[in-house]
């Protein structure tokens, strides 16, 4: 840069053509900034809406073999994993393995379709017995009688490597279809 | 000054779309923008003079990604890192902003030496320029402050021991070390408080004080304008000058273009690390501070033993004196580099040796086969660390927990809870619903027995509430008692 005293913007040089070069300038400056970092700051912060919803993780109830030979419902614990952002919990629920015969089984969920009490299964009677207002659900969960609008929840299941999965979801109470809550 | 009419004012007053007049009207805004923009420059725009707005913009680039890293991030020992990971490995752009942050901290501190270098080679401090000086000493002082307490936040390994030492070394000056370092850590040790100290001071104190300072400095660099070049009177310019736009503010796009790109490329492509979560119990971690710090934490190995007080606090603090007096000092007229040799070859000396000692720190390490093998398995751990998969963090306290370190009666009494809908009730562990009251602490009411005796003969409350009859045999009642008194 020279220091003379007539230094470039002091001529009569045409500002108008260098004055819409250098506001292309800037808006190529500026776009190119501002994509740089305002892309991955917006990915960033939306990244929630993004993320996979925690309700479906896989819990384990129990090695195949145990429930090949089950002739009535048996209730099993199982943890089911919640992840909130970074951190997760876990909690229990109860499940029944229903044999189906010929080896194959279902998995019912215990909260009771009506208000969402655990059901349990009854030997003696051979069927399942809510105990807060007495609905009754046949060995394989269909509804006999009672305040339940509809059978007991099946739930989604899988074999990995000879252990039975379950995929624990809560089901809206008081309907007689099975709605998932999300 | 040679040209009080900018060109541009004439021209924008006639274009100025409709818009524009509206809000100057009611907030003067070409005024201000003129004042902005008009500053002149004697001798005119320098690539040499873009450093200072090149530190803004990376300050403004530094607060807003803080911020935004703020969204997930929690100061606090025990949340800390996995949150780090959590933004690291989950985020969408998350090690990206984060590797933005922290280089974005490396890139302010060369700027810094970049920007001083200038100011000090062209003798840009004199002039009635010494509070300008000054303010941007206590800048430098606080942009060292905020790469200090940021860099503990993520609570790694290397940044916990990196953040040990320098606190250490604070408890090292005579008589208010020791209160000054136990302050600032919230206790004698390093903990969950020194993480929530040095998040408000990265986070409010720090940069409040930054935006004031900044402010101080801007203000006073517009108050006696800009210094120009080294052959420019200090006092009273003489130099033809050249408006701040456009070529000024042209160059200074520029280069905070060129640091955007940089940055962004080395994050993309080099993303920083996030070690494994910080174990103060590990004694065979070998600390190592930021590069930056790397020549001073040399220094005080060389000086340690009986020249520690001397060399270790009192030298550096009489050289930051003696740095921060230099316009007071070095006071002619004179700007040009040569004819001032004291105080820029102490400065090229000072930079020397911190580099040399950067230097010597690097082949001492390379040189130790132990140090070397183990500063080497640092590193691997930290690239293994980064290949793992994220693993949120257990919440401690839910059953499982529990149960996992109870007995198995107290388990087995947990699974009839739920299988006899108990929780149905009186909630999940016992914590009470509206339904039912919470059954935490019952042990400190009842005996087993009693507890037993009461499951199978309901008091009078009991049966007012509409409990339904428990159905159990003696083993699994015992099982059920075993667990109700478990509940803490
Ligand atoms: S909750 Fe099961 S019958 Fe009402």
């Amino acid at each position: 840069m020279s220091t003379s005293s007539q230094l470039p913007e002091q001529q009569s040089a045409p500002i108008h053509e260098r004055r819409s070069f250098l506001g292309a300038l800037f808006a190529i400056v500026g776009g190119v900034v501002s994509a740089t970092l305002a892309v991955p700051l917006i990915r960033f912060a939306t990244y929630p809406l993004r993320a996979t919803a925690g309700g479906t993780s896989w819990s384990d109830v129990g090695k195949m073999d145990e429930f090949t030979s089950l002739t009535a419902p048996v209730a099993r614990t199982i943890q089911v994993e919640r992840v909130d952002g970074w951190r997760s919990s876990f909690a229990q629920n109860a499940v029944y393995i229903v044999p189906l015969g010929a080896g194959k089984l279902k998995v019912l969920s215990s909260v009771c379709p009506h208000l969402g009490c655990t059901v349990r299964w009854v030997d003696k009677q051979g069927q399942f017995v809510c105990p807060c207002h007495g609905g009754i659900f046949t060995e394989s969960g269909a509804l006999v009688h009672g305040p339940p609008l509809r059978a007991m929840d099946s739930l989604q299941t899988k074999v990995e490597n000879g252990m039975l999965k379950v995929r624990f979801e809560y089901f809206r109470e008081q309907v007689s279809d099975k709605e998932p809550m999300a | 000054m040679s040209n009080t009419k900018h060109p541009a004012t004439s021209e924008t007053t006639k274009a100025n779309p409709a818009w524009v007049k509206w809000l100057d009207r009611r907030t003067g805004i070409r005024s201000l923008l003129h004042e902005a923009l008009d500053e002149p420059i004697p001798g005119g725009a320098r690539w040499a003079y873009v450093f200072g707005s090149g530190l803004l913009y990376l300050f403004l680039s530094q607060i807003v990604t803080g911020i935004f890293l703020t969204l997930y991030y929690v100061p606090s020992s025990d949340h800390a890192h996995t949150t780090v990971a959590y933004i690291s490995k989950v985020v969408s752009s998350g090690l990206f902003v984060r590797s933005v942050h922290a280089y974005g901290a490396s890139a302010i501190i060369i700027l810094l030496i970049l920007h001083i270098s200038q100011t000090l080679l062209y003798g840009s401090y004199k002039g009635r320029r010494d509070l300008l000086w000054l303010s941007g000493c206590v800048l430098l002082a606080l942009m060292l402050g905020m790469a200090f307490t940021g860099y503990l936040l993520p609570w790694d390994e290397k940044s916990y021991f990196a953040s040990a030492i320098g606190t250490n070394l604070i408890g090292e000056v005579p008589l208010i070390g020791p209160p000054m370092q136990e302050l600032l850590r919230g206790g004698m040790q390093m903990g969950t408080l020194t993480v929530s100290r040095f998040f408000v001071l990265h986070v409010f104190i720090l940069p409040g004080l930054l935006f004031a300072f900044i402010a101080t400095h801007i203000f006073l660099f517009r108050k006696k304008g800009a210094a120009g070049p080294i052959q420019e009177d200090p006092y009273t310019p003489k130099l033809p000058t050249q408006g701040f736009y456009p070529r000024q503010v042209a160059m200074d796009m520029v280069a905070s273009l060129f640091i955007v790109l940089a940055l962004a490329l080395v994050a993309h492509f080099l993303p920083i690390d996030l070690g494994p979560r910080a174990n103060p119990a590990d004694t065979s971690y070998i600390p190592r501070p930021e590069w930056y710090y790397v020549p001073m934490f040399q220094w005080l190995k060389i000086v340690s033993g009986r020249w520690s007080l001397i060399g270790g606090i009192f030298l550096p603090a009489f050289l930051a004196l003696l740095f921060a007096a230099i316009p007071f000092l070095d006071r002619g007229r004179e700007r040009r580099p040569w004819r001032r040799p004291v105080v820029v070859a102490s400065f090229v000396i000072f930079i020397g040796s911190y580099v040399a000692l950067g230097v010597a720190s690097h082949r001492d390490d390379a040189s130790d086969p132990s140090v070397a093998s183990q500063l080497a398995l640092q590193n691997q751990a930290e690239i293994n660390y980064m290949h793992q998969p994220f693993q949120a963090q257990a919440t401690s306290g839910t059953t499982s927990a529990a149960l996992a370190t109870s007995n198995p009666l107290v388990t087995k009494g947990a699974t009839i809870y739920e299988a006899q809908s108990c929780s149905a009730c009186h909630g999940e562990n016992g914590t009470g619903t509206a339904a039912a009251p919470a059954l935490v602490g019952i042990d400190r009411k009842y005996s087993a027995d009693q507890l037993a005796h009461l499951l199978h003969h309901f008091s009078p409350k009991m049966v007012q509430g509409g409990m339904p009859a428990v159905d159990l045999d003696p083993a699994d009642t015992d099982a059920l008692v075993a667990y109700l008194r478990s509940l803490k």
